[in-house]
């Protein structure tokens, strides 16, 4: 038998692909597992095109810097608290992937939690401001 | 293993001259193993009829509940064994997020709502909580998952050496905010890797394409929903199951033809009917 995504991740993929504000999920390893269209202006690729990417690969793909343009280091970024602390946050970033323009983002990361305190992965949703 | 439909219909028992072919008892499979190890999916009005066949000399039986709604519990008061103070009862079924399954099961077992509380049940009871991974009963290797339906759902997939699969998603909406479906690969799909390659998949059949467009996110399978699912997780043999309650017995003879030549599954298909037994 193979394994499947757990139902909270396929739902929570299922929402994703409906609303129009971008969202990202990451897996509890922090693969980022998928991304629906509105993130796809965030992340300059469509998912259909790279499918799943491990955690290292997109994290060095998006550069992400505070309200005062500071470098924000890998483990404060919003998804990685979320993932290690295993705790909602929410901030301001300005954020950018490769050598594209900058955007001005909220970003509220939040932990999924299953049955029995199952540790699920991660939603990510952006805000433009 | 050999697998019997007990009860057919999907949320409310039909009894009646329309739909004494199809049947009108609630969910209830009884799955026996070549070594005489009895599993009892799903404890729907079914189930009373089920435990008259389970002979005296039985020891231990285990009845695994895919949620808790009524149509898949309401028989379980009226199960033999637990009224039988040498006889093993396993009850498998999921908790909520709040509740054990105890304290669930026991909203339905105490008065008002039945005069004997769970706690009073002579048999020996052992209660399990699913979602579990894998477990052993018996001959029989068990996983569950949650799936998509209202409230805390597993589905079965039951395994036999030499690696015969009976799969039962009787309450399941896979297609369940999907676009157009099936668009997703097995392993983004609600019941993907339980149904995976299946022998035998009893699976939720409730709706028309039409009413399925007025019941979304109620929980259950269009027909072609159904079929679709099947195909992608390449089952050998599908059987339609949970039929509604609206469907006479002349309904369902026409929605299975038209469904089933619309689709036109390349495997086969064999509309669930109370009494029917299946070879695994």
């Amino acid at each position: 038998m193979s394994t499947s995504k757990a139902i909270q991740i396929i739902l929570a993929r299922q929402l994703a692909s409906c609303v129009a504000m971008p969202i990202l999920l990451v897996d509890a390893e922090g693969t980022l597992i998928f991304y629906n269209e509105p993130a796809e202006a965030i992340m300059d690729r469509r998912f259909e095109e790279t499918g799943e990417i491990p955690a290292d690969e997109w994290n060095r793909g998006v550069t992400v810097v505070d309200e005062h343009r500071n470098p924000i280091a890998p483990e404060d970024r919003p998804m990685t608290v979320a993932r290690l602390q295993r705790r909602p946050i929410s901030r301001t970033i300005w954020t950018r992937s490769g050598d594209r323009d900058w955007r001005h983002l909220q970003v509220t990361a939040f932990p999924l939690v299953g049955e029995g305190g199952h540790f699920l992965g991660v939603m990510n949703i952006f805000w433009e401001i | 293993m050999q697998a019997t439909l007990w009860g057919t219909r999907g949320s409310l028992a039909t009894p009646g001259p329309d739909t004494a072919r199809y049947g009108g008892n609630t969910s209830c499979v009884a799955v026996r193993g070549r070594e005489g190890t009895i599993v009892v999916l799903d404890a729907g009005t079914g189930i009373r009829r089920m435990a008259a066949t389970i002979d005296a000399s039985v020891r231990r039986v285990d009845v695994l509940l895919t949620h808790l709604h009524m149509d898949h519990i309401q028989g379980l008061g009226f199960f033999a064994p637990l009224y039988r103070p040498e006889v093993e009862v396993h009850i498998w079924g999921p908790a909520s997020i709040q509740l054990s399954l105890q304290t669930r099961l026991m909203r339905y077992l105490s008065p008002p709502l039945f005069p004997i509380g769970l706690r009073e049940l002579p048999c020996e009871l052992h209660l399990h909580e699913v979602p579990c991974g894998e477990v052993d009963i018996g001959e029989f290797r068990v996983a569950t998952a949650l799936v998509c339906h209202p409230g805390p759902t597993v589905g079965y997939r039951i395994s036999e050496a030499p690696g015969k699969v009976l799969t039962y998603l009787p309450d399941h909406e896979p297609a369940l905010g999907a676009r157009a479906f099936p668009s997703l690969p097995r392993a983004w799909t609600s019941g993907g890797a339980l149904a995976e390659g299946s022998d035998l998949l009893i699976h939720d059949s409730q709706y028309t394409t039409q009413e399925y467009s007025n019941h979304i996110g109620w929980g259950h399978s269009s027909l072609r929903h159904m079929l679709d699912f099947g195909t992608l997780v390449e089952v050998k043999h599908l059987v339609p199951f949970h039929h509604d309650p609206g469907h006479s017995d002349a309904d369902l003879d026409r929605l299975m033809a038209e469904a089933i030549d619309e689709a036109k599954p390349v495997y086969r298909v064999t509309p669930g009917r109370e009494g029917m037994a299946f070879e695994v």
